[in-house]
């Protein structure tokens, strides 16, 4: 039969659409409506999952996002399998394929569960004290083979196939938490215009008035109440609902995360809509109205599929018409176990329920459910209960007041009830720093000082009465006080940790934290062996740990070390909460930035010519560069050889539009530079350039490049591509914070000015033709000047500079120009070979040269000496930054590491990158390292490979041989001075 | 000699916005702008220059004639605005207006982008990536201020009563911000 | 992410921010008088208070300026925030 356990009416699933999914191969047939748990209850399925660590068969204990046991493996189809789901929070769709965890080789037949049978070998700490030695084991062999077995799910192997978005959001009042109180604080919050959002982490907003049939408020229904305060709150444009909206994360200043669950629940996922968006909301005001958890009886085998939380077989019943068992006995210490007792009955259930507590503790509950013939029987314990993979009973044993326990009986049922009282839900509270409270009265930790603008609402602090909770949360909406009519709710319970038993208590697992495994003995354990900490006992037991973060089971852990300790519990402690309040998939914390969103790609205006002309690009920062141009059939090594020869025989062009540029302006500008770079500036005349280096304040090289003086009160200064916004910020950081008397302006113009840099012996004669109002002659235009004029009709500020060693120039565009402007120079070139050439033989070119590039031959302990630019510091000036560090001694040392050449005494062999120098190769190890290799290329100019190196005392090595690390050894090399090619440096002025 | 003036070829193809249309995300076509840079001080003694009013609280726009507007962006900041045309002549007219003052102009025409934001999500798909709120209230009309979108840093703008947002960018990180506004639109088209 | 108002821009979220250390640190006018302890306490020594602790932000990506703020550093909340140069608020009541 299809859903032997549905019952024939009510709930609010909607009848009229049935759904199928799979559960471990098996068709399940569900309802619009129900949660997966529902579901696989509703067909009769108890069993869900294997324990983690014993491998005990496990049920459904909650209906919510507390759920301890019943997590499981979701397929929705390709890409799109998430392990670790809880059943009761998956809502069912059609089609979806879920299957249960940590077992082998099935849910039925489970070999781990041997480990059950070792568990008197297993006890807590269990896998800190075997697992200890050797050391190496622990990640080689130990931990997979735990993990193995005692995992969760499996990680998918396909990229995600699910799109995911962020969302960023304010308003004057978040509620979290849609129910009763929840709803009456965004009802008074929205009343005035405001703007309020409202989540809650269930597809429907209402909390307990889901569930709860026969409650009032103000004389109605209270499902009709709820009815009209969702139309109220739907119809103001200033409310914003968010339903299957989990907040998991309470940061500073009122920042809250948010997960929005939008796809799942469809049966088919559609390419338009994501998968899950990630609120993060800033609010002027907070209302946590995020309810409570009930806690379950510690007894002996508390964990049989088939026993859950009272709360939630009432929920079973009245929100998705699904009858966890026919004979349910409910067990509890508290009085809203008898509401779920009086549900199951008016469902047609067989019930019984057994109370802990003495008859005249329990109030009007006893006499109530009698009336409706059921039996209670107050002034019992449980000391345990039977079957296997479903529980078949309850054994029960009256109890004295002094703790006697009697003679057992076993109540045959096929569901147990069990409530062992409530814990408000302070996660979120405690998240925003707020200090937790203890209330002796409810046994709980509630909200104390909040420490921003915070207010809990209902059951949340501890407030269970349905007319309180809706005064409360009106009030924390800020609603001037006022009161609600509302049926008196069931409230409250007497605290029990684990319950009276005649058993040894060594022998049972009475389990506190179901998904760890954590049991009453194990904390007991913790406690004598010296952990009084409770932040030592949830470690060393892992209580509290998994995945739902103990959310039924701290106050029991808390409450035995307490009680071990014969301490009261505010004396031991709470445990701090940490986000995820539940947990958050990666897709939503990555949001869109995946694949070509995951940084921004940038590329300057000449990529897509150098795309269609076969240019392979390597990634610079953020930049993706022009790496070299291969014709067919080159390889990289061959294709930078002869872009080098083209340069350096006729003529190269390259885009450097990636340089750093920023517009220095103002009657100070020249004493700004002079301030700031290691060189003089105050002397150079508009239409020159020169080369400066900066430094940090600490003396070591920061940031390199060519300088023009434009006019007396404007340069135009240029960066490397990886400087631009650091050197810009270290300016205006300057300017702004130390020297604001300077009249100086900084402007970028990186993304302004395109650079076509044009080097070869006849670069001229490509450019001349194209160029107007500037005379190219090498008198009136020497090396290292700058002119402005036109190129092909749009500006330009034409630099004459090399980085290469030859005439060149560097033509600045701005940069919706470059590309016709690039293309009449390759037109005008193609009679003398013009050549593009990407970044790899810029790097060869400017290493034949010894030029430095910062951050290849720098690492930011390198100072203007150490790579031979010491004589370009301005000793005449009184200051500059970084100057006064150059004077430590440490900065004056002969055997620092100083730039070299090095050569291999095997021409052909191009050294590594990053190896390591040393003297002697047969010297013991650890050996004496001087250095390490900076710069390396193959130089068809030189004929050899050739090398720049940093060598502690370099340069006064020169001629000595060194040895170099090889991949398989050690390789002799020379030391040389760092320049290999025109060491005159004559033919730029060609 | 160069037989004519090179042409544009602008990072992102213009095309039309279509306010109407639940979410509509169009690149601009090429414009006029300036970086100006003048002390606070100079800007409230002089209150406009060239047309372009200076003296607005940090972070609001103002209209000026023939399309121009000008964007406080800090208390010596303006991003200066206007037809591509009128580039030589807002220089020549700023210059001149300033001269003898500390100041400075620098053209960054080609170094922005701009991208038009519109429809009844348009808020929506920003949001998507600026931390800002746009609210009517937080962000009223005139509104302009430098933030973040995603990991591109923008200028956003709401320069008149119209539900149109305008984006502007540096030119390499405009593809960026063009597919994060289309991945998070992608929701909105159609619907 | 924290809340930092801006002096000139108003509230806005960290990620617009970028941090700058400890504030009212000036740079000595004649670096070279100091004597090498001297000047590594000027480089490298911060106080770094359990409380309120002075320091920099740059508004980096909105009006781009620098400005002081008083932050209680236990508790993330910013007492005041004043542009750079100006003196520091004195928040009486004693520290």
């Amino acid at each position: 039969m299809a859903q032997p356990c549905r019952l024939p009416a009510g709930g609010r699933i909607d009848r009229a659409k049935p759904l199928r999914l799979r559960f471990n191969g098996r068709d399940i047939e569900a309802y619009a409506g129900d949660s997966v748990a529902a579901a696989l209850l509703a067909n009769g399925v108890r069993l869900v999952g294997r324990s983690f660590k014993y491998h005990r068969p496990r049920g459904i204990l909650s209906h919510g996002s507390d759920e301890p046991n019943a997590l499981l493996q979701v397929d929705r189809g390709p890409g799109r399998i998430d392990p670790n789901n809880r059943a009761t929070v998956v809502e069912a769709a059609d089609g979806i394929a879920v299957s249960s965890q940590n077992h082998w080789p099935s849910l039925e037949h489970d070999l781990g569960a041997v480990n059950d049978l070792l568990s008197p070998v297993l006890p807590a700490g269990f896998y800190y004290k075997t697992f200890m030695w050797p050391q190496s084991f622990w990640q080689r062999v130990y931990e997979p083979k735990i993990r193995a077995a005692a995992g969760l799910g499996v990680a998918p192997h396909e990229a995600d196939a699910d799109r995911y978005v962020h969302r960023h959001a304010h308003c004057a009042v978040l509620v979290v938490g849609g129910g009763p109180a929840g709803l009456a604080a965004a009802l008074a919050a929205s009343d005035d215009g405001a703007r309020v959002i409202l989540a809650d982490e269930q597809p429907e907003f209402g909390g307990t008035l889901l569930h709860d049939l026969h409650a009032t408020i103000d004389g109605a229904p209270a499902g009709d109440w709820r009815a009209q305060a969702l139309a109220t709150l739907a119809a103001r444009a200033n409310v914003t609902l968010l339903p299957r909206t989990t907040a998991f994360g309470y940061y500073n200043h009122n920042h809250i995360a948010l997960v929005e669950r939008v796809g799942d629940h469809r049966a088919r996922q559609d390419d338009r809509r994501p998968r899950e968006r990630l609120w993060q909301v800033r609010a002027r005001q907070v209302v946590l109205a995020t309810g409570a958890h009930e806690r379950p009886l510690v007894f002996a085998d508390n964990d049989r599929p088939g026993i859950m939380l009272a709360e939630s077989v009432r929920v079973f019943i009245n929100r998705y018409a699904v009858a966890p068992g026919r004979r349910i006995v409910f067990a509890t210490s508290g009085a809203s176990a008898y509401a779920a007792a009086a549900d199951a009955k008016a469902a047609g259930l067989d019930v019984t329920l057994v109370d802990i507590r003495a008859e005249a503790e329990c109030g009007p509950g006893p006499a109530m459910l009698r009336a409706r013939g059921i039996d209670v029987l107050p002034a019992h314990t449980i000391v345990g209960s039977t079957g296997r993979k479903a529980v078949t009973g309850l054994i029960v044993a009256p109890v004295d007041a002094n703790g006697i326990v009697g003679p057992r009986r076993t109540l045959a049922c096929d569901g147990v009830g069990m409530s062992g009282g409530w814990t408000p839900a302070v996660h979120l509270f405690s998240q925003s720093r707020g200090k937790l409270r203890y209330d002796d009265a409810i046994d709980a930790f509630v909200p104390g000082t909040p420490a921003q603008a915070e207010r809990s609402a209902g059951a949340a602090r501890g407030i269970y009465d349905l007319a309180a909770c809706l005064a409360d949360g009106w009030a924390a909406g800020g609603g001037a006080a006022r009161d609600f009519a509302a049926t008196p709710s069931p409230t409250g319970f007497r605290p029990v940790r684990a319950l009276p038993t005649d058993a040894d208590a060594k022998r049972v697992k009475a389990f506190v934290d179901f998904q760890n495994d954590v049991t009453a003995k194990d904390i007991a354990l913790a406690v004598r062996e010296g952990f009084e900490s409770v932040e030592h006992v949830k470690r060393y037991t892992t209580t509290g740990m998994a995945t739902d973060q103990g959310k039924t089971s701290n106050m029991a852990a808390l409450g035995l070390v307490a009680e071990i300790l014969d301490r009261p519990v505010p004396q031991v402690g709470t445990t701090t909460f940490r986000p995820p309040y539940t947990p958050v998939t990666f897709g939503t914390i990555v949001g869109s930035a995946r694949g070509a969103l995951f940084d921004p790609i940038r590329v300057a205006p000449l990529h897509d010519w150098a795309a269609a002309h076969g240019a392979r690009f390597e990634n610079v920062g953020l930049w993706r560069r022009a790496w070299h141009f291969p014709r067919p059939g080159e390889d990289m090594h061959a294709a930078v050889r002869r872009e080098c020869r083209a340069v350096r025989e006729s003529v190269g062009i390259f885009d450097a539009s990636t340089l750093g540029k920023i517009e220095v302006v103002g009657r100070d500008a020249a004493e700004f530079l002079h301030r700031i770079y290691i060189n003089a500036w105050l002397k150079l005349e508009p239409g020159r350039c020169r080369y400066g280096v900066m430094l940090k304040e600490d003396g070591f090289i920061f940031d390199d490049g060519v300088v023009a003086r434009m006019a007396p009160d404007r340069f135009h200064v240029t960066t490397t591509t990886g400087g631009a916004a650091r050197v810009l910020a270290h300016m205006e950081d300057y300017l702004q914070t130390e020297w604001p008397d300077l009249e100086v302006f900084l402007t970028s113009v990186s993304e302004q000015w395109a650079v076509i840099a044009l080097q070869g012996p006849r670069a001229r004669d490509v450019l001349a033709p194209l160029v107007e109002g500037i005379d190219l002659a090498a008198a009136s235009f020497p090396h290292m000047a700058v002119r402005t004029g036109t190129i092909c009709g749009v500006p330009t500020r034409l630099f004459r500079v090399s980085f290469t060693g030859e005439l060149g120039y560097e033509i600045n565009v701005p940069a919706d120009y470059a590309r016709a402007v690039w293309e009449a120079l390759w037109a005008r070139g193609q009679e003398f070979g013009i050549t593009p050439y990407g970044t790899e033989a810029m790097h060869v070119l400017r290493a034949e040269r010894g030029f430095i590039i910062v951050g290849q031959e720098t690492d930011g302990t390198v100072t203007p000496d150490d790579v031979g630019l010491g004589g370009m510091i301005a000793r005449a000036k009184a200051d500059f930054v970084g100057k006064r560090s150059l004077a430590r001694p440490d900065m004056l040392k002969p055997d620092r590491k100083q730039l070299v050449g090095l050569l291999a005494d095997a021409p052909d062999l191009v050294l590594e990158e990053g190896a390591q120098i040393v003297a002697d190769p047969h010297q013991p190890i650890p050996m004496t390292m001087l250095g390490h290799v900076t710069s390396s290329y193959w130089s068809d100019a030189c004929g050899r490979a050739i090398a720049l190196a940093l060598v502690s005392g370099g340069r006064a090595r020169m001629g000595q041989t060194l040895h170099v690390t090889t991949p398989t050894g050690f390789a002799p090399a020379r030391v040389a001075a760092p320049v290999f090619f025109d060491p005159k440096g004559e033919r730029v002025h060609g | 000699m160069a037989e004519q003036a090179a042409r544009r070829t602008p990072i992102l193809a213009p095309s039309a916005a279509r306010p109407e249309a639940a979410i509509s995300i169009a690149p601009m076509v090429p414009a006029a702008r300036f970086a100006l840079r003048l002390p606070e001080a100079a800007a409230k003694a002089i209150g406009s220059a060239a047309g372009f009013r200076l003296d607005m609280a940090i972070n609001r726009s103002a209209a000026a004639r023939d399309g121009r507007l000008a964007a406080r962006l800090g208390p010596d900041e303006w991003l200066l605005h206007g037809p591509e045309t009128a580039s030589e002549a807002i220089a020549r007219d700023v210059e001149a207006a300033l001269a003898g003052r500390h100041f400075a102009l620098v053209d960054i025409g080609h170094r922005n982008v701009a991208i038009a934001v519109a429809g009844a999500h348009a808020r929506a798909v920003i949001n998507g990536g600026c931390p800002l709120d746009l609210d009517d209230d937080a962000f009223p009309p005139g509104s302009a201020t430098r933030t973040l979108l995603g990991k591109a840093e923008i200028v956003l703008l709401r320069p008149d009563e119209a539900p149109v947002f305008r984006i502007e960018c540096w030119r390499s990180f405009a593809p960026y911000v063009l597919g994060l506004l289309e991945e998070v639109g992608r929701e909105f088209a159609g619907a | 992410m924290l809340l930092v108002t801006c002096p000139h821009c108003g509230a806005r979220p960290e990620i617009e921010f970028r941090y700058g250390g400890e504030a009212h640190i000036a740079r000595p006018a004649d670096p070279s008088a100091l004597d090498d302890r001297q000047w590594a306490e000027f480089l490298y020594f911060r106080s770094n208070p359990k409380g309120v602790y002075a320091e920099r932000w740059n508004h980096a990506h909105g009006c781009g300026r620098w400005f002081n703020a008083l932050r209680d550093t236990a508790s993330d909340a910013f007492l005041a925030t004043y542009p750079a140069g100006q003196q520091r608020p004195d928040l009486g009541g004693g520290r």
